[in-house]
């Protein structure tokens, strides 16, 4: 299919939707459906059928909205009405209240801080367009940067392009996109490879998941227009296999634009040629981790390597890769068509763009958001996220996962980008963000992410493998009120042991949650060792006496 | 491989269903994990015969077959019973109370997380994260995923079981 063609074919769809008075669209996002969204849809349209409007009014499964805790949620367009907590027997009222009012009990508010407060580049079509059809993604301009980068720029420009944007990796390290795309695209030897983690391994956390699920066709162009960059001509897509329905619709995805030739040999009808192949996780967390994620592609164990010779140089089958997070490669076709400067002029000095965070735990309006980097914690959690339920008091926010750390009120205020968060012995990481209250115990907090790297640890290094279960097993004795000052001062020691020497990231970070909360919450700590006693009464004591 | 006829372990139709995952992947032993992906949709667990077999047929020594099968958690090597109960243990579900969740599944039940019970009618598994935070905390009870659900309640569908 040759460009004009691919225009027409958007332009048939455009017209196609704007001969509906009404859209109307259903989550089905996992959350949305694990709620039975489908039978929404299914009710929907059996309604439309029912009162002969299926001229008039379209039914669309879309993805993600965003307000999770609210699901399932269903959108009426062009008239902008958002209604949440829908169930399959609300369908007539909504079809009936197309023409007439709105169904007033199921409203939504649009105007509330949790929509207005987000600014949306990645997750910019989600809930707006059916996953499952590339026409509708073709008719919101999808897949024109890859078609300008194609025509109008050559490799090297849009490698430029990237660097002037100012991407920074979304997986969680922020190393320099375009720095990265260039070493490739230098790297001496053939073929190239791209490769796109969609391995999210983070407890806590459902970004990629969301985007992979709700627009597969924007990372499809994304790694294309890497592909295009960096000169390879083969991709991989790693997606966890937890993910059934987004490794389904990135399947599907796949089919689509091979089929209409933005995939495949000579893309619309240029010289360049690129394959993209799924490759399933298998449930590991260090394969997050770009040497074992290599190493996983190639069908073996998930075992990291040391570096360097870094991927750029020498990773898939011993040549250059590229390996980009889901949400970094969603970026792409946004800079290409907008420019990079628009791009810069987004977030901070040193962290442009946006950044999704799953905003997760006890917090009113859980659920996928999208920032501007250098907002500040309170704002995500106060006015987007709703603050506390309950009357509750908020204690700490978690981010990074396993390898982030615990953030206390007193440093709410600070703006979110990657410098200010490892200031404080966090990390961005890939954007689970987790709210506690006073009822989560920190060292309970930070025995559970121990014992998450123990248990991940690949076992290929001694101070991961041992130094994450002798942690794990002083944590675990300071929360049965068992352990003394000396231990403490031993988990301290290993903290600095395991961080400095460990072969990989799992390793190296896998203190971070400790050293958090020992260096804002150490009363707590304490409290377990010296008084015997857990302040938010989660640890149940074997020395519930105080022995003095 | 290529030159050697492929023997199917027996006449089970789901054989081929592995074997076309290896010929789709020329029988490279890069192949390997996305076979075992196979094995396991076509039988729901991984056994001693489906490791020799896929060993063989890929040309990969059964010690790197075993270490890939027992690395990654998403393989099984212990069929699972009738039905299966996964509690999703990620940082929202556990600060929401998953804990509790296993607790009262396990005096219940009277199985551990990844054991099935004596009459092979249920399975007891733990997910590291199932990416419905929102829905904390979030049991899967036969692939339907239940939200923001409390011991009671898991309890109350279990007994439906038996």
């Amino acid at each position: 299919m040759f460009i004009e063609e691919i225009h027409k074919l958007a332009e048939q769809e455009k017209e196609a939707q704007s001969a509906y008075q009404h859209h109307v669209y259903v989550c089905t996002g996992t959350a949305c459906l694990s709620a039975h969204s489908d039978q929404i849809q299914d009710a929907l349209n059996q309604e439309v059928k029912s009162r002969g409007l299926e001229k008039v009014c379209k039914i669309t499964g879309g993805g993600c909205r965003g307000l999770c805790a609210a699901g399932p949620m269903v959108s009426v367009e062009p008239d902008n009405i958002l209604y949440q907590a829908v169930e399959a027997a609300d369908a007539p009222e909504i079809i009936q209240g197309l023409s007439d009012k709105p169904v007033e009990r199921l409203l939504c508010n649009t105007d509330s801080s949790f929509f207005t407060r987000q600014s949306k580049i990645v997750l910019n079509n989600s809930g707006d367009i059916d996953p499952e059809r590339i026409e509708d993604y073709l008719a919101v301009g999808g897949y024109e940067g890859l078609i300008m980068a194609l025509n109008e720029l050559t490799p090297p420009q849009v490698v430029e392009m990237i660097t002037k944007s100012g991407l920074r990796g979304r997986g969680g390290a922020g190393y320099p996109t375009g720095l990265k795309w260039g070493t490739v695209a230098k790297a001496i030897g053939s073929p190239k490879y791209v490769i796109c983690n969609g391995d999210e391994g983070d407890p806590g956390a459902f970004m990629d998941r969301s985007v992979m699920e709700a627009n597969p066709h924007a990372i499809i162009e994304g790694m294309a227009i890497a592909a295009y960059a960096v000169g390879a001509n083969q991709g991989y897509l790693y997606v966890r296999a937890e993910y059934p329905l987004a490794v389904k619709r990135l399947q599907m995805a796949i089919k689509q634009a091979t089929k209409h030739n933005l995939l495949g040999d000579n893309i619309a009808g240029t010289t360049f040629s690129f394959k993209l192949d799924i490759r399933l996780g298998a449930g590991a967390f260090v394969c997050g981790e770009e040497t074992a994620l290599i190493a996983s592609i190639e069908g073996k164990r998930g075992n990291p390597r040391p570096r360097p010779p870094y991927p750029a140089e020498s990773g898939l089958w011993g040549k250059p890769t590229l390996i980009n997070n889901v949400e970094t490669i969603t970026n792409v076709p946004s800079i290409i068509n907008k420019g990079a400067e628009w791009f810069a002029s987004i977030g901070t000095e040193k962290s442009k763009g946006t950044k999704v965070f799953a905003l997760t735990g006890r917090i009113t309006h859980t659920g996928l958001i999208e920032v501007p980097m250098g907002i500040s914690l309170r704002e995500i959690i106060y006015d987007i996220g709703g603050g506390i339920p309950d009357g509750r008091v908020f204690k700490a926010v978690q981010t990074g996962g396993p390898s982030g750390g615990c953030i206390p009120e007193a440093h709410l205020d600070m703006p979110v980008d990657y410098e200010s968060l490892a200031k404080v012995g966090s990390i961005m990481g890939s954007g689970g963000m987790i709210v506690m209250d006073d009822t989560s115990c920190m060292v309970d907090v930070a025995k559970y992410f121990m014992e998450f790297c123990k248990s991940e640890s690949c076992g290929k290094c001694v101070p991961c493998r041992v130094g994450t279960s002798q942690m794990y097993r002083i944590l675990d004795s300071i929360t049965r009120g068992e352990a003394t000052l000396d231990d403490l001062a031993l988990l301290e020691e290993l903290c600095d042991m395991v961080a400095n020497t460990s072969l990989c990231g799992l390793g190296q970070a896998a203190p971070n949650p400790v050293k958090s909360t020992l260096k804002f919450f150490r009363d707590e700590y304490m409290a377990h060792i010296v008084d015997k006693r857990c302040p938010a009464g989660v640890c149940k004591m074997t020395h519930a006496e105080v022995v003095r | 491989m290529s030159n050697e006829k492929i023997v199917l372990p027996s006449d089970d139709k789901r054989w081929r269903l592995v074997n076309a995952t290896m010929r789709r992947h020329g029988y490279s032993p890069d192949a390997l994990i996305e076979t075992l992906h196979t094995v396991q949709e076509a039988f729901g667990f991984l056994d001693s015969t489906s490791l020799h077999f896929v060993a063989k047929s890929l040309g990969v020594p059964l010690s790197r077959v075993y270490g890939v099968a027992t690395f990654y958690n998403f393989f099984t090597m212990k069929p699972q019973g009738d039905h299966t109960c996964v509690v999703c243990l990620g940082t929202a579900c556990y600060i929401k109370g998953a804990p509790d969740l296993i607790a009262s599944i396990q005096q219940e039940m009277g199985i551990k997380p990844g054991e099935t019970t004596a009459d092979k009618k249920v399975s007891l598994l733990v997910a590291r994260c199932l990416g419905a935070c929102g829905l904390a905390p979030a049991v899967v009870l036969d692939g339907e995923v239940a939200g923001k659900i409390g011991p009671a309640e898991v309890i109350e569908k279990l007994r439906k079981w038996e």
